[in-house]
């Protein structure tokens, strides 16, 4: 039965009240509007928000070990305009797929060498690469290019019908791939523990013995193969290259991220979190287009302000925390610098 | 010989010097390759040249990032600062159309002290993380300016308003004025009060500060605050210079050239130590590489790219492990 022991702690409190979140949203959602409660309204979800759901999966492992990383929504931007600009080229599908992987990786790669190797801060190391990856695909086209490849477009066609005329696109199914594989990586694999434990303590984790150089090239480049199979998803959804598109998604999954409970000082969240955060946001903006009068920008503010709620929210665990923790930890100035650095 | 070396080492522990030789590479590189870089015309009365164009247009990175050096001095990070200045400039345009103009200015700036407060609130008293603490105003930010404009770009025929984008004093323009003046207050700040001792302190350890007697929360809320306030001075400088609020476009990305230019300048996102004569010529830096591109007849979608690898090359040479990794090569060449 210990499988099934469902008890709220402080461990998964913020991925419940994320979930609890996602039932409000949709149920006031279907309360309001009629046709809100349907099988592809839902479905919708996970088809427009595909990409998202794989790239703030990827962010999930970098802001875990304690990092950040800008330069995703660029990656994504970049492997767009890659691959149109090969097809244009005449290439071929299955070759532009690995080139995409491929440049996606080594960009990770990089970010994260340059990172351990000489200690920069991760922030200046992923603002270049964003500013890197956005300059290449402006040097590659400042024009938009469409995307005529017989099987990128069949691809991105096919309806995998699930019950009646409800249906997905293989792009969910990539998603949802993604997703179970990092679950997988970040339970069961070594390396999924020491970014956990980095994340928590890099001191103590240097003390430990892990390979902490090793895992945070690897979370790094982890982060840009999930930018780079993102990027080929959305190239799938928008059937076209474009040096501009994705401007500021990488907040998009940051903040995913945040209401999917996963904490930025790192060390703590489940990967489950960001695909949570992402329907949130996902529903707010089915919503405001279902209401119709409402303005695009009323989607910022409700996001932001749901931002707030959620990270007051981890606050006030983090407090109870620190309040049932301290009678035993007194002499423990460690744990009080942790806490104050939060 | 070994003077010279003893020179230089000790010039490169001095933090300022690496973006002042950054500064200075860069216009060595121009005075080879565009020889009319350095040209100067008197014209109606005021000067005209790229190095007054990079003046003037540099003037609101200098002043946001002036108070960006203060948020990163204590480990932190303000991102909203481009969404705080578009707040600001929509305010400013959109009460032009009543106001007087001494209020619309103070309307504007007074936006950005609250703005300020909000993310000082959120930082020191709720203890959130600086980075997500200011994502929130990130993303709201850009949609209060929009409804403030109702989504449209406001415009303004003002002309007293405008001056203080597009106008002149002593033949010099005048955002300049307002950067310097900024400079000077913040910096009397730092040196002249226990401010900038405190801030040091409270960045390089908090809890060690607040043991010495320092109220660490009080000095974070007032360099948040200091930093809104900077934001809703550039937001008014950058409208009044284009005569337009824009909510969507309005500082874009701004707040990643101001940390660049905080940390060319030499100041640690580790917190600690901050240099704010290091931010102007690292601000500087990044203004008058913009300007050498387009001056090159580049195309400006590179801008990005030549940002991207300088910032790398600057930040690297900065690193103390990559300097010792380049001696090491060189010893075993020696050898």
């Amino acid at each position: 039965m210990k499988l099934i022991s469902l008890k709220i702690s402080h461990n998964n409190i913020i991925v419940l009240a994320t979930l609890l979140l996602l039932f409000i949203l949709y149920g006031s959602g279907a309360a309001l509007y009629k046709g809100f409660f349907s099988m592809q309204v839902f479905l919708n979800l996970f088809i427009d928000n595909a990409y998202l759901i794989i790239v703030a999966t990827g962010m999930a492992f970098v802001i875990i070990k304690g990092g950040i990383d800008l330069s995703v929504a660029s990656v994504v931007a970049l492997i767009s305009m890659v691959s149109a600009s090969l097809f244009q080229h005449g290439a071929n599908a299955l070759v532009v797929t690995i080139v995409a992987l491929v440049i996606g990786t080594l960009f990770g790669a990089g970010q994260g060498y340059l990172i351990q190797r000489f200690q920069l801060h991760p922030w200046i190391v992923t603002l270049a690469g964003m500013f890197l990856a956005r300059g290449i695909s402006f040097l590659i086209s400042t024009e938009s290019i469409v995307i005529s490849n017989s099987v990128y477009v069949k691809l991105s066609q096919y309806k995998i019908y699930l019950w009646g005329d409800h249906f997905i696109t293989i792009s969910v199914v990539i998603a949802i791939a993604v997703v179970i594989a990092a679950l997988l990586i970040g339970r069961y694999s070594s390396f999924g523990r020491a970014v956990y434990a980095i994340g928590g303590s890099e001191k103590s984790a240097v003390l430990m013995g892990l390979p902490v150089a090793r895992t945070t090239i690897l979370v790094y480049t982890l982060s840009g193969l999930f930018s780079a199979i993102g990027g080929i998803v959305f190239t799938l959804y928008m059937l076209s290259g474009y040096s501009l598109h994705l401007m500021g998604m990488e907040m998009d999954a940051i903040a995913s991220c945040v209401i999917g409970g996963i904490l930025l000082t790192g060390g703590f969240g489940y990967l489950i979190g960001p695909t949570l955060g992402v329907l949130c946001t996902g529903i707010i903006q089915t919503i405001i287009m279902f209401q119709g009068t409402l303005s695009s920008w009323w989607t910022k503010i409700t996001i932001g302000f749901l931002l707030f709620l959620f990270m007051a929210f981890q606050r006030i665990i983090v407090m109870r925390k620190e309040k049932n923790a301290l009678p035993a930890s007194k002499n423990k100035p460690k744990f009080e610098n942790k806490v104050v650095n939060l | 010989m070994a003077g010279l070396t003893g020179l230089a080492r000790s010039l490169s522990k001095q933090k300022i010097i690496w973006p002042i030789l950054a500064l200075a590479v860069l216009f060595l590189f121009n005075l080879i390759v565009i020889p009319d870089f350095f040209r100067m015309e008197w014209k109606d009365g005021h000067l005209f040249g790229n190095l007054i164009d990079i003046l003037k247009n540099g003037s609101p990175l200098i002043i946001i990032a002036i108070g960006m050096t203060l948020v990163i001095a204590k480990e932190g990070i303000d991102i909203s600062v481009g969404s705080v200045l578009a707040i600001s400039g929509a305010i400013a345009v959109f009460m032009l159309d009543g106001y007087p103009l001494w209020l619309v200015i103070l309307a504007g700036v007074f936006a950005g002290l609250l703005c300020g407060l909000w993310n000082g609130m959120l930082v020191a008293m709720i203890g959130i993380q600086p980075m997500v603490a200011t994502l929130i105003l990130l993303t709201i930010g850009r949609g209060i300016a929009q409804l403030i404009t109702s989504g449209q770009v406001l415009t303004t025929n003002d002309r007293a308003y405008q001056f203080i984008g597009k106008g002149h004093l002593l033949g010099l323009p005048f955002p300049l004025f307002i950067a310097m003046a900024v400079f000077l207050l913040v910096y009397l700040f730092k040196t002249r009060t226990a401010f900038g001792l405190f801030l040091e302190a409270a960045g390089g350890n908090k809890t060690a500060s607040s043991y010495a007697g320092i109220r660490p929360k009080v000095i974070f809320m007032t360099a948040y605050t200091i930093t809104g306030i900077c934001a809703g001075i550039a937001g008014i400088i950058i409208s009044a210079n284009v005569a337009s609020a824009d909510a969507n476009n309005a500082g874009l990305w701004i707040e990643l050239d101001a940390i660049l230019a905080v940390v060319i300048g030499g100041t640690s996102m580790r917190g600690g130590r901050f240099y704010l004569g290091g931010t102007i010529f690292g601000a500087l830096f990044i203004q008058s590489l913009t300007t050498t591109i387009y001056s090159l007849g580049v195309e400006p979608s590179s801008i990005l790219l030549v940002k991207a690898v300088v910032v790398i090359i600057v930040c690297l040479i900065q690193s103390d492990l990559f300097r010792q990794s380049f001696k090491l090569v060189k010893k075993k060449v020696a050898a």
